[in-house]
């Protein structure tokens, strides 16, 4: 069975719940080998977790200058290992710098580029990519015409599903950086998370609307999600009022969610909300206008006030967690 | 004195429905409205602030179909000098490598580029990959997702915001820049702006003129293929109650039956 490189996702030696996904997916079509682009140091503190999701290998790949150099270093190895390994597919997480890290290798190495995957499938010996695009209107299977597909797949795409993997090391050269074409990075803030989930990898999301009235009373949003322990989410009209910030906007000019479950309070549901959320396995909604769209597409839909449902709900959680 | 190149490009709006063409599934455009995407006015006015506070001149391009022109004139209408449209049937159903080739080729027909300025993202095909594939392309450092952009001399500096935070940047020139949503808020054209914007100079190329075969881009020749495209069955409604005091309760109730908590 041919390798599936898989870039993995990690902050400081932590892998992200993405990178679990993509190692679930590559089990689909070949034999999962985890790439650890990283300090070094890394690979000794992600190694157990990638072998509980199956990767058969590990290649390492450590060198100060990943950190010190924006998205070539990582670009480097993998153009290497699929020079290298041939293998049937490299799946990269699309984040911000996954689709970056993705694209510069599809052009490295002449390689067709899938982007936004919800799944990969194996069909008559190619590698075919499940994509949900205009906001889950519509399923499109695609495949890459020439070299070794580049994939990027879309975190909450592929449920993380456990299987016991090797994890054989092997050691793999960071080649040296050339100055001219490379972006140096002379410092990063990293954004302090909260305690909240991050709103693309969390399985459960609380998104208000317009409806909620102010960035005040947003509070009533963020209570019903620290009792299911979900993320925060906001409508386009909400971050436009400025209720909430942009970052957590949810929809077309925002982010694509598709959670276990989706809670819109307040929000009228827009075709521009609903291509960020509809994918998401169940939907419930709180609305004051029984004609409101949002109806249309939630299993579960409530007509009233959202201030009146939400706190109730948030109590019915708390007292089942106890 | 930068000389400067915006990419930019004509998309469905994303407040109307958008669909596939049956016949080959690629983007039925004439099914949609088209803009100019929101990002590349915040594109355009980075270059115009570069240009106001250093000199230089800043060149629009776009690669598509015809209406194309309307985004182009809006961009020339805010301020820009000159534009340089591809526009070639060929390039139909293009795909992302394609399309990154011809781009790179039509700002080789711009003498001694500086910086190549384009949106971090654009709202329909949402790849997020094309200003990164640019740089690869034309060897060029990318400094990409910028919230702040500052030039000094052949020294560029960029603040670069994603979903992990910020992460501060530097490289030298000739470079590609990507913009995000909150590098600045896009002027409006003036009255003047638009009238002058009628006469700013429009070169018009096919992929021919570029020094690309016709049969190595569009769909025929395109790095990926579609196989199978189908509509998602439209999600129906579930269950609706109102609220009669209850109605917390009954989403718990809900919730619990689904086991989803």
């Amino acid at each position: 069975m041919s390798e599936v490189l898989v870039l993995v996702d990690e902050i400081d030696g932590e892998v992200k719940k993405v990178t679990f996904e993509l190692l679930t997916a590559a089990r689909e079509i070949g034999e999962p080998a985890a790439v650890v682009v990283a300090a070094p140091g890394t690979a000794a503190k992600v190694k157990e977790s990638l072998a509980a999701y199956g990767a058969a290998k590990v290649y390492v790949a450590e060198s100060d200058d990943v950190a010190n150099y924006l998205v070539t270093p990582k670009v480097d190895v993998l153009a290497n290992l699929v020079g290298a390994k041939s293998p049937a597919a490299v799946l990269i997480p699309a984040t911000a710098e996954g689709k970056e890290i993705a694209g510069r290798l599809a052009v490295r190495t002449g390689s067709g580029l899938l982007i936004e995957a919800i799944g990969v499938e194996s069909s008559g010996g190619d590698v075919v990519g499940v994509q949900s695009i205009f906001g889950g209107a519509f399923t499109v299977k695609a495949k890459s015409t020439r070299g070794t597909p580049v994939v990027t797949v879309r975190p909450g795409g592929v449920e993380a599903v456990q299987a016991q993997g090797a994890a054989a090391e092997e050691t793999v050269e960071v080649p040296a950086v050339d100055a001219a074409k490379a972006t140096t990075v002379t410092g990063r803030e990293p954004v302090v998370g909260g305690d909240r989930p991050e709103l693309t990898e969390a399985s459960i999301v609380v998104s208000g609307g317009r409806g909620v009235g102010s960035a005040e009373k947003f509070e009533v949003v963020e209570k019903l999600a620290d009792a299911l322990g979900a993320a925060v989410g906001a409508s386009r009209a909400a971050v436009d009022s400025g209720y909430y910030p942009a970052q957590f906007q949810v929809g077309q000019t925002g982010k694509t969610v598709s959670p276990q479950l989706y809670v819109a309070l307040g929000i009228s549901g827009a075709i521009q909300h609903r291509a960020g959320m509809q994918t998401s396995k169940t939907i419930v909604a709180v609305n004051k206008d029984a004609e409101a769209p949002i109806f249309e597409i939630a299993d579960f839909g409530v007509v009233g006030d959202l201030f009146a449902v939400a706190p109730r709900l948030t109590d019915e959680v708390a007292k089942r967690k106890g | 004195m930068p000389n400067i190149v915006v990419l930019v490009k004509q998309v469905p709006d994303t407040y109307s429905e958008r669909r596939l063409a049956e016949a080959d599934h690629t983007l039925d455009r004439e099914s949609a409205d088209a803009v100019l995407d929101e990002i590349n006015e915040r594109a355009v006015e980075e270059a115009l602030l570069i240009k106001e506070a250093q000199g230089g001149e800043v060149t629009v391009l776009s690669v598509g179909p015809e209406r194309a022109t309307e985004a182009i004139r809006k961009a020339l209408s805010m301020g820009a000098d000159r534009a340089v449209h591809v526009s070639d049937p060929a390039l139909h159903g293009s795909c992302l490598l394609q399309t990154t080739r011809v781009l790179a080729a039509a700002i080789g027909k711009v003498d001694g580029v500086d910086l190549v300025i384009a949106g971090n993202e654009a709202t329909d095909g949402r790849g997020g990959a094309i200003p990164a594939m640019l740089a690869e392309v034309l060897g060029f450092p990318q400094l990409t997702h910028a919230r702040k952009v500052a030039i000094d001399g052949t020294t560029i500096t960029v603040t670069r915001e994603t979903d992990t935070g910020l992460t501060h940047l530097s490289a030298t020139l000739p470079a590609v820049v990507s913009v995000g949503e909150k590098i600045n808020e896009p002027r409006y054209p003036s009255f003047k702006g638009i009238m002058a914007a009628k006469k700013k100079p429009v070169e018009t190329y096919t992929v021919a003129d570029l020094g690309i075969d016709a049969a190595e881009v569009g769909l025929a020749a395109a790095s990926t293929t579609v196989l199978e495209a189908t509509p998602k069955p439209p999600r129906s409604a579930g269950q609706r109650v109102e609220d009669s005091g209850d109605g917390g309760g009954k989403i718990a109730e809900y919730l619990i039956g689904q086991k989803l908590i």
